[in-house]
């Protein structure tokens, strides 16, 4: 709907950028129609990052900054609604503020890209990364995607649009970017060209369910109990067809752009021969890969699982991955008060999915880097290590640890 | 295989532009030289308050591979040069991210160096400087402190000035040709590219030798832990307070007894006892309660709690009673008041330089009125 082309970027070029101003720059490739804002740190990097751009004439969209971030979701939902491309985000407890328009628009099927830039809940008041804030859309048809690094930012933000877009899914996209290490650290990104994007990236069509005069509709009548358990299946089963749409859209993205992983759901850090498997999300990556490769050299069969989609959880691609493993050490960057083993929300997934396996591994739980706090690579060897005493003696002390925490 | 790492210190707001500019830098003149490199500030900084000590960094490698380890970090563990943007933070930093006062040089590695933008000389500048164990080189930049605010930047080529320095004090961090290279691609302005090589060429460092320097024990405290701390995310009040220094008279409010403001302020201010007319303008309106009443009825700026905001010397109706001057004038937190009771002549004479000083430099983190800026710079000749 925007009437001006970005040109921002005619030739592939390499940029300094932080994981937010990669986002931003993807919504202009994208070419979006309408983006909504709210600040609150650290989603306001990509709040500034835009509005520059928007300012320098390089990109052209509807800029909406809303009185709060519960309107800021509204709108982009509405705006899906009639066939613009959108782009929102929060984090935090603003993210929170919001849930009533979150939720609704997967119930609607509106393909909304957000970014949760991720952060403590407060109180107290604290701006660094925890997984709690974006978890929390988990169970509504939100898909849910960790980034590790500035140009996965750019490439996925991209692939959303692709994804959330397509008519056999139409389900609303998250981001999560944590907090500090992803939105305010710049890395050099390859960006490509906006042909290139343009090749990648079709158009959004909502066809017939797109609210316009001349398609006269209804959305979101108010139902009772003889309908709501059929259009709570509907989502079900967009949710399911994703998978093979992400896949999908996945491999072309690889084509077009020469880059990516094996599996769009999953990346395998050494994991082939590894006794003992560390899982985890995000950042977290960093620290643990270059935890692994000390290792290894020490002699150690260690592996890392990194999850990327959290949402659809690629059950049996996880499973496979963690079958040949004695141990796996999951790390948490989030808790779940009271949960199973008090344990965190990636840690009762993983124990879930690995149940049905005849095999299972032996598995422990940590909680690590909360509220931003620095995940060091000598925690992760310690967990390595507990893992391993836990293989060698054929007991668990403990299901759960809080890394590093002071007493 | 090799990771460099560069900090830079610099006053939140007033010099970020300034020191973005310099980490980025770094990066792209990097990749001339083939190498790979990220640069961040240290997240707990922001977002910025005017004047606080912050940090941003820049970490280049040879490989992808080694830059893992520096990504997601909010500080490099330690680095081969620091940058610190203002002479008056050689006194140490605390900032949001930091509890405690951190030496200038607590993240230089031995055998690294510290570079200081100043006009004071390497033995005025180590009795601020704490000592280390192992030695390290300074290089001095001379050159008043450039100060900016958040809407508008002094291009007065400091950011060259410290690159060109850099590649002379590191060059295994960039190369000289590499950093003029792409210095004139990314800012296509060739005065800037000889900046650059005018102070790769006029830089020199002298070594500190272990133990040289300020022997201070710099402030620090135990954080507690889970078990320790009150549940409820709760924080007692500071005690109400009581008469002057101890004694019955007068009037120190109660403070909190770990969080100190040392190094939050650039300038401080001083104060001329004689022409006081104990209006309570400047203890009523300080936003850190920082004055303390003397039992005769004056205000002593109590430096444990004073951020340098200047507000005091705003609302002051006498002039030149309450005058900010550069912090880097002081080598002590010592009362004023005290001084002046003790020898009222010396007092009088000492702080009359001072003031007078301040009259002729430029150093300022405030524009105190419309047309200031364009006053500085026309005063400086940039």
């Amino acid at each position: 709907m925007a009437t001006v082309q970005t040109q921002l970027y005619q030739e592939p070029k390499e940029e300094l950028i932080s994981g937010s101003e990669a986002i931003g720059i993807a919504c202009a490739l994208a070419d979006v129609d309408v983006i909504t804002a709210y600040p609150i740190r650290p989603y306001d990097t990509v709040m500034q990052y835009v509005s520059r751009l928007k300012a320098d004439g390089a990109f052209d969209f509807d800029y909406i900054i809303a009185e709060s971030e519960h309107s800021q979701f509204e709108i982009v939902k509405h705006a899906s609604a009639v066939g613009a491309r959108t782009f929102t985000g929060s984090s935090g407890v603003g993210w929170f503020y919001a849930f009533e328009a979150i939720t609704v628009t997967a119930g609607l099927r509106l393909p909304v890209v957000a970014m949760v830039g991720n952060r403590a809940l407060d109180d107290p008041g604290a701006f660094g990364v925890e997984h709690n804030d974006a978890m929390a859309v988990r169970d509504l048809g939100w898909h849910l995607y960790w980034v590790a690094t500035a140009q996965e930012a750019l490439d996925m933000a991209l692939i959303a649009w692709k994804v959330a877009e397509d008519p056999r899914v139409l389900l609303p996209f998250a981001l999560s970017c944590d907090g500090s290490f992803l939105t305010h650290s710049q890395a050099i990104v390859q960006v490509p060209s906006q042909d290139q994007v343009n090749s990648f990236l079709p158009s959004y069509q909502r066809g017939s369910l797109q609210l316009h005069p001349d398609n006269p509709i209804t959305v979101a009548p108010q139902v009772n109990e003889d309908w709501l358990m059929e259009i709570r299946k509907q989502t079900d089963e967009a949710m399911r067809r994703t998978t093979a749409v992400i896949k999908e859209v996945y491999e072309e993205f690889k084509q077009e752009f020469g880059r990516g992983d094996p599996s769009p759901f999953i990346e395998e850090y050494m994991c082939e021969d590894a006794e003992v498997i560390l899982v985890g999300m995000g950042t977290l990556a960093m620290p643990a890969r270059v935890a692994v490769r000390r290792m290894r050299e020490a002699g150690k069969k260690v592996g890392f699982l990194r999850i990327k989609f959290f949402r659809p959880f690629a059950t049996e691609e996880i499973q496979q991955a963690l079958k040949g493993a004695k141990g796996v050490a999951v790390i948490d960057r989030d808790y779940s008060y009271g949960s199973p083993s008090c344990g965190g929300v990636l840690f009762q997934e993983l124990r879930s999915a690995m149940y049905p396996m005849d095999e299972r591994p032996t598995m422990l739980n940590f909680i690590a880097g909360l509220g931003g706090r620095e995940v060091q690579v000598r925690d992760i060897e310690e967990m390595v290590e507990t893992t391993q005493k836990a293989l060698d003696t054929g007991k668990i002390d403990q299901e759960t640890t809080w890394v590093a925490v002071r007493e | 295989m090799a990771t460099h790492a560069v900090e830079v210190v610099y006053r939140g707001i007033f010099q970020r532009t300034l020191a973005r500019n310099i980490v980025r830098q770094i990066v792209f003149a990097a990749r001339k030289d083939g190498r790979i490199g990220t640069a961040f500030g240290r997240y707990s900084d922001s977002p910025e308050r005017n004047g606080i000590p912050a940090k941003q960094f820049a970490v280049v490698c040879d490989t992808a591979l080694e830059l893992e380890e520096s990504l997601a970090v909010y500080e490099a563990s330690n680095v081969d040069v620091t940058i610190n943007l203002d002479d008056a933070m050689c006194k140490g930093v605390e900032s949001w991210a930091w509890y405690g006062l951190q030496p200038i040089n607590e993240l230089t590695k031995p055998g690294g160096t510290l570079v200081v933008t100043s006009r004071q000389d390497a033995d005025s500048l180590l009795e601020d400087i704490h000592q280390k164990d192992s030695a390290y080189d300074l290089a001095i930049i001379p050159s008043t402190v450039s100060f900016s605010g958040l809407w508008v930047y002094k291009d007065d080529h400091t950011d060259m000035r410290v690159l060109g320095t850099l590649c002379k004090v590191c060059p295994e961090l960039v190369s000289v040709e590499a950093m003029l290279e792409s210095i004139k691609e990314q800012t296509g302005n060739a005065t800037k590219v000889s900046s650059v090589q005018m102070a790769f060429d006029r830089s020199s460092t002298r070594t500190v030798e272990p133990g040289e320097g300020n022997s201070e024990t710099p402030f620090s405290f135990e954080m507690p832990g889970w078990k320790t701390m009150e549940e409820g995310v709760v924080i007692r009040a500071a005690p109400e307070g009581g008469g002057f220094r101890g004694g019955e008279d007068g009037y120190e409010p109660g403070r909190n007894e770990v969080f100190k403001k040392w190094s939050t302020r650039s300038m401080r201010p001083v104060i001329n006892f004689e022409t006081c007319i104990k209006c309570t303008l400047c203890w009523l309106q300080c936003p850190d309660t920082c004055f303390d009443i003397t039992p005769d009825g004056l205000y002593d700026a109590n430096m444990e709690s004073c951020c340098g905001c200047g507000v005091c010397e705003a609302v002051c109706p006498v002039p030149d009673c309450v005058t900010m001057v550069s912090e880097a004038e002081f080598n002590d937190n010592s009362s004023q008041w005290e001084a002046w009771t003790a020898d009222k002549d010396s007092y009088n004479k000492w702080s009359t330089v001072l003031v007078e000083k301040q009259k002729t430099e430029t150093r300022t983190h405030g524009f105190h009125h419309v047309g200031g800026y364009d006053e500085e710079i026309q005063a400086e000749g940039v």
